[in-house]
């Protein structure tokens, strides 16, 4: 953990009716730099983006991403989950170097 | 007149001077095109041609700046049974590379419909394909007009 992987901020319900189908709002502080931007020096700026981020619900995948350089930065996504009970929902990144960022929530049924 | 190639060429010189010459301003920003596209799209469906219909793409159709583009994505689905879309993948035409994303649903997703923020490097139009369940195929897309494009900026 560590480079361009920065900071996540992930927004869902705290509670939801059972059946309910919530959306789950998840993004990361990351420069997605697309490896065809020159830097400074006017070099091309090596590629590291996020290239995966998965979603998953007491160990099981609710949404996953496959991205590529046409994301923006600080990867956005917004996607849907039916919830049929309370638990754990873990939310992974990963980026061409190989670094991770993992953030998990709770959301209960009323 | 004196002729001299390198100076006064021929019409048809001009010609082939002007297609090399395109061939270089795109060389370094490398593009995708309306082909590599279509080629991106038959590799995700494994060579089938997609149905129109079913996918929505949701643009702001003029954008003042490519480099963070609000876009929605979603496919008319009851997300049950054979009627289940198991992916759905976006593709632009001339952007560096043809790919945006691919997002996986899963039974759990009760609908599919995603929203990102996506960068274009010009005017263009922006596919999305669903996979269903069944093997079948369904397409949308929108042509957006960008003033600014992702690469004129920094972020």
């Amino acid at each position: 953990m560590a480079g361009n992987m920065g900071r996540a901020l992930i927004s869902l319900p705290a509670k939801a009716k059972r059946g309910a189908v919530i959306e789950i709002r998840a993004m990361i502080a990351h420069p997605m730099e697309t490896g065809y931007r020159p830097d400074s020096q006017g070099r091309l700026a090596p590629r590291d983006i996020v290239n995966r981020f998965e979603c998953l619900f007491e160990g099981e995948q609710v949404f996953a991403a496959d991205l590529f350089p046409a994301m923006s930065a600080n990867p956005y996504l917004s996607f849907t989950m039916r919830v049929d009970a309370g638990g754990e929902l873990a939310f992974r990144w990963r980026d061409d170097s190989g670094a991770m960022a993992e953030e998990k929530r709770r959301i209960e049924v009323e | 007149m004196i002729r001299c190639p390198s100076h006064t060429p021929t019409r048809r010189q001009v010609i082939a001077a002007g297609a090399g010459f395109a061939g270089l301003m795109l060389a370094p920003s490398a593009q995708a095109t309306p082909q590599e596209m279509e080629k991106a799209i038959l590799a995700f469906t494994g060579g089938v041609k997609p149905k129109e219909g079913r996918v929505t793409v949701d643009i702001p159709v003029l954008l003042e700046s490519g480099a963070s583009v609000p876009t929605k994505v979603s496919v008319q689905s009851a997300m049950q049974g054979d009627d289940f879309v198991t992916s759905l993948a976006v593709f632009n035409e001339k952007n560096p590379q043809p790919n945006v994303a691919v997002f996986h649903f899963s039974a759990r997703s009760g609908q599919a419909a995603v929203q990102t923020r996506i960068r274009l490097g010009d005017s263009q139009k922006i596919v999305a394909i669903a996979k269903m369940r069944d093997g079948s195929y369904y397409m949308g897309a929108i042509e957006v007009i960008v003033t600014l494009p992702a690469c004129a900026e920094d972020a």
